[in-house]
Parts: structure tokens; C-alpha cells; sequence
């Protein structure tokens, strides 16, 4: 069994590392990892695509409906004001959470696409001319991809892609290279969902601004798994979903500097980001309001917020050491297999363990997994150029959360041997 | 297991593993490519039709087990057949596949009968239509790619 570089296994299952929690207690508040799959116990390895949502967010969702729901900052009523107040407290706790200066930089979202078309549609559109460049890295998501196209097309501009090693790491020299007078912006992923690999965003950031270039950085898969602070990481734009934090789908956040938010445009018309409509002309809202129109997701806010509260009663700290540890016994378990080999194999890991079987397609590990109750995703992992450039059709990929324990990733060991008998 | 070895049946496994016709088809003059973007499942058939008739039939293609061995089956069956015998063909695969069946005859489904077990893993049904759908494109001779989705 070779020794993973850089990635510690402890002796012992890691039980302590969430203080006062524990794994087992942790799942209790997991009402859907009670659920039995073909009348085995459901092992939910598929966090990288969604989470699991506390009792908790349950809660404050239906509690929002039962006793709180109204419009915001709309109605001078008793409802709409505490309507508008959790909402606007919400506001608060994610800038808390990502350690913002302002709450006005902190704008809602349907999710990290949202957040990123958002800022493609409107940074792009005011400040991208024909031949300029936008840089992203070979293991983005196609939420990171699509959007720069369709705006690079419209204003014929170039979109540049840093390449990465065989490992999956991003090639910084490279990027270095690639930065350029003609560079606009960066846009890149912290955290890549189909390898895993944590991208060094802070030295990224560093050097683009060193050349006076903005950046965002597609936080999807990171803020779960570690703590994120956006003014250490001095980024211009962070984009990240609920669905991916424990909390509800179809809410999600845009954290932009204020003087960028500032100088662009509105990204949709509509009630909210206005402050005075005449058919002659109409005066937009101030931050954050100009980038809201319409009645917002009052309720996935309201969720999101109990969300983040769960993840920081845990400790992201704790979550973080809880799950390096996890991924590190599950890469031991999965290396031993026969056949089998990871894509991605970086240094810096988090949350994700992607592979392939000699002679065994990802659907067919997928379509076994599952009838032994292991839920993992097969297929491109909606990143179809990493796929291309590790030369393979599809992945298997399970990927973790700190309710996930050792005894899940036995499960998917387990469930990978049967695959192996199946196809012997 | 059980339902597990009904969906990958050793026939099935042994034409993943050893797939007949696999090749480009010298003088064919009928060709569709399919491809199933959630998986990545993609499927190449050649047809040389003689009239009204599949004279050879081959494929070249990546993907599961069961899109696979459906494509090796398919090109095993198809031989021979006329395009109404293959359209006739592909109804009742579909019915089976679907498990909209209304007790058709497995029978005449011949060695096709082992893909019975798909209709009980629904996600799994598009991967053993693929290769029936890019035939059927290849008989209308249309040039645009299949996709299952």
C-alpha cells in the first residue's frame, strides 16, 4: 500500500476531531441518512453533488412558512418586518461566514452559476472588449466554462485555459505566462469537483493583481469543507451554492468588493433593485438590492443562514481535519484495490475520490454501489474537458461530508469488491 | 445480487468483453453516430443495406456494459433482417427495456430476452436503447448525431 504524499492517515478512526460531536451523533441530524436504499442502509457518498440538509434548516424553512412568511422590505406590517429582518440578518451571518467587510457585498443568488453568469453579464459586459482575455484552469466546472464563452463570443474576446499536471494540479507557472496586458479577469475554482484538488487561489490572486486583474473564484466545493476567508484571500468575486452547505437548493451567494459591485451594472431589472422607476429613466437600488430583482428566495435565505450556524457550531476547522482524515483512509482503502485508479491525485486534496476500473465502466460501478446502498455519481461530473484530458469517458466519484465515517468508506470498498466479482 | 446478476447476465458481460462486429464496416453505405452526453456512452453503426435488406452490420463505440453488449447483440441480430424486421425488432426491445412489455413474448425477443433485467434499473434503460436509436438513425439516413438526451 503506497503512502499518499502529503495526506496523513491517523491510527485511529479520527472520533475527537469533532469536539463534543462525534460522526454518530452528527448523523442524528441528518433525517435523510435514515433512509434504507434496496433495504440497506443508505451511505451517501454523493456530497459533492448536493448535501443532506440538518433537522435544523428543515426546521427554520418550515418555521419561515408557518410563522414568518411574507415579502421584504416591502410592507410597513408586523410579518413583513420580521420577514425582512431574518433576511437581512441572513445577510449578516453569511459575511460573517466569509468574513466580508460589508454586508452589501454579500449578494443572493439561485447558486454558484447564478453568481458566476452574474458577474460574466455584467462585469463582462461592461469591461470586456474584442482580443481581451479571460483565464480559467483545465479542471473547472462547465458553470465556469459556459458562461466566459458566451461572453468572450459576444465581445470576441479570448478565453485562456491553464493547463494541469497528470496529477491534477493546476500549472501556476503556466498561469504566471498566461497573464498578460490583455487579461480581464481570472476565474478559477478553489476546489475541483470531479478531482478534488485544492487550487493554491491565494498565490493565483496574488499574481493577478500584480498585474491590476481581478478575480473570482468559484467557491462550490470549498466552503463546506474548510474555512474561507475572502478578505485574507483578497478575491474579487466568491460564488458558492446552499445546496452544497447543508442548506436548501436553489439559494446561493455572490460575494463581490464593494467598488467592483459599485461600478457595474444590473445583471436583471425588475421590483427591488430600483429606487425610483419613471418610463424616462430609472434609478438602481444601492448594494446589494441592484443585483436582487424580484421577490428574492426569502425562505432558502432564511435556510441558508440555519445552515451556516450548524456548519459553525461544528467548526469548519474541525470539518476540515475531520475529513482530510476521511479522504486519506478512503484513498489507503481504494489505492489497495486492484485495477482501480484515482483521477487526481494531488497534493492538496479535498472532499473528493474519483476513479476508474480496468475493464469496469463508471455506470456499472455506479448501478452496483447503488444496490448495495452507496450512492456515488457516475458520468463527466459535469466537467467533460477534465474527463478528456485524463483520457477517460467518466469517473466514479464519492465524495465526503463530516457525517460521512470510515465505515462508509469500508461500505464502498466493499461495494467496488462486488463490482470486481460481478465482472470477473 | 440476484437482481444484479438479472441485469448483467453472463451473456451480456461476455459481449462487453468480447464484442462481435466490432469494426468499421468496409462498403457501408449507411452510418449514425449516438452518444448518451450523461454518461458519455458512444456508439458508431455501419450499415451495408442491399435494398431493403441489412446485408452487414458493425459497430465501433466506448461506454457501459450494457450499452455495449446491446450494440454487440444488436449487430448479431440485425443481420439478414429488413428494415421493417428491424423496426419490428427494436419495438419490442424498447417494450421490454421500458417494461411496458403487456406480457409480450420474450421468446421472440430470441438472446435479446437477457436484457429483461434493465426494465427493473430505469437509469440504465437509455444505455440499452442507445445503439437501437443510432441503428434506426443509420436506416433513415440521417447525418445528425443521436443523443439520448
Amino acid at each position: 500500500m503506497k503512502p499518499v504524499v502529503g495526506q496523513r492517515v491517523a491510527k485511529e478512526p479520527c472520533q475527537g476531531c469533532l469536539v463534543g460531536f462525534g460522526p454518530e451523533k452528527i448523523r442524528q441530524d441528518f433525517p435523510a441518512l435514515r433512509v434504507t436504499v434496496h433495504g440497506k442502509p443508505l451511505v451517501y457518498l454523493d456530497n459533492a453533488a448536493t448535501t443532506q440538509k440538518p433537522q435544523a434548516v428543515l426546521d427554520a424553512v418550515v418555521r419561515y412558512y408557518m410563522q414568518e412568511n411574507s415579502n421584504v422590505h416591502r410592507g410597513v406590517h408586523f410579518l413583513s418586518q420580521v420577514a425582512t429582518q431574518a433576511y437581512d440578518g441572513a445577510r449578516t451571518r453569511v459575511r460573517r461566514f466569509l468574513n466580508a467587510a460589508h454586508d452589501h457585498e454579500i449578494v443572493f443568488t439561485r447558486g454558484t452559476t447564478d453568481g458566476i453568469n452574474l458577474v460574466a453579464q455584467s462585469y463582462g459586459r461592461k469591461y470586456l472588449r474584442a482580443g481581451d482575455e479571460v483565464i480559467v484552469t483545465a479542471m473547472e466546472h462547465h458553470s465556469n466554462i459556459v458562461p466566459w464563452q458566451m461572453i468572450c463570443d459576444e465581445k470576441r474576446a479570448n478565453l485562456k485555459v491553464v493547463p494541469i499536471t497528470d496529477a491534477g494540479e493546476l500549472r501556476l507557472d503556466e498561469y504566471e505566462r498566461m497573464l498578460s496586458d490583455r487579461t480581464r479577469l481570472v476565474a478559477a475554482v478553489h476546489v475541483s469537483n470531479a478531482l478534488g484538488t485544492v487550487n493554491p487561489v491565494r498565490e493565483m490572486i496574488a499574481l493577478a493583481h500584480a498585474r491590476g486583474v481581478p478575480v473570482l473564484v468559484d467557491g462550490a466545493q470549498s466552503v463546506s469543507h474548510a474555512p474561507v476567508d475572502v478578505q485574507a484571500l483578497d478575491c474579487d468575486f466568491y460564488a458558492f451554492s446552499g445546496h452544497k452547505l447543508f442548506g436548501p437548493t436553489g439559494i446561493g451567494v455572490l460575494y463581490g468588493k464593494a467598488e467592483l459591485l459599485e461600478a457595474m451594472p444590473p445583471y436583471q431589472g425588475g421590483g427591488d433593485m430600483i429606487s425610483a422607476v419613471t418610463f424616462e429613466k430609472t434609478l438602481y437600488n444601492t448594494l446589494p438590492y441592484k443585483f436582487e430583482a424580484g421577490t428574492p428566495h426569502i425562505a432558502g435565505v432564511v435556510g441558508l443562514a440555519a445552515a451556516i450556524e450548524y456548519v459553525e457550531r461544528i467548526g469548519r476547522k474541525q470539518i476540515a481535519a475531520y475529513e482530510a482524515d476521511l479522504l486519506a483512509y478512503g484513498t489507503e482503502l481504494l489505492s489497495a484495490i486492484p485495477g482501480l485508479r484515482l483521477i487526481g491525485t494531488a497534493k492538496d486534496k479535498a472532499g473528493v475520490l474519483s476513479f476508474v476500473m480496468d475493464g469496469i465502466h463508471a455506470h456499472d460501478i455506479g448501478t452496483i454501489l447503488d444496490m448495495e446502498g452507496v450512492a456515488v455519481r457516475a458520468g463527466h461530473h459535469c466537467a467533460m474537458p477534465v474527463m478528456k484530458r485524463f483520457g477517460v469517458p467518466a469517473t466514479a466519484r464519492a465524495s465526503v461530508a463530516f457525517y460521512n465515517t470510515r465505515a462508509d468508506m469500508d461500505a464502498l470498498a466493499k461495494g467496488i469488491h462486488k463490482a470486481i466479482e460481478v465482472f470477473a | 445480487m440476484s437482481d444484479l446478476r438479472e441485469l448483467y447476465q453472463q451473456v451480456i458481460l461476455d459481449h462487453y468483453k468480447k464484442p462481435r462486429n466490432f469494426q468499421r464496416l468496409d462498403g457501408a453505405n449507411r452510418h449514425a453516430e449516438g452518444h448518451n452526453p450523461l454518461c458519455g456512452d458512444q456508439i458508431a453503426v455501419y450499415l451495408h443495406m442491399d435494398g431493403d435488406t441489412i446485408k452487414e452490420i458493425s459497430f465501433q463505440g466506448a461506454g457501459c456494459a450494457i450499452s455495449q453488449s446491446a450494440a454487440s447483440l444488436m449487430t448479431t441480430v440485425l443481420k439478414g433482417k429488413t428494415k421493417a424486421e428491424a423496426e419490428e425488432l427494436f419495438a419490442k426491445f424498447h417494450a421490454m427495456v421500458t417494461g411496458d412489455g403487456h406480457g409480450a413474448d420474450p421468446m421472440e425477443l430470441g438472446k435479446l430476452a437477457v436484457f429483461c433485467g434493465v426494465s427493473e434499473f430505469p437509469v440504465r434503460v437509455k444505455c440499452a436503447s442507445l445503439p437501437w436509436h443510432t441503428m434506426r438513425a443509420a436506416l433513415e439516413g440521417k447525418d445528425e448525431a443521436v443523443s439520448t438526451e
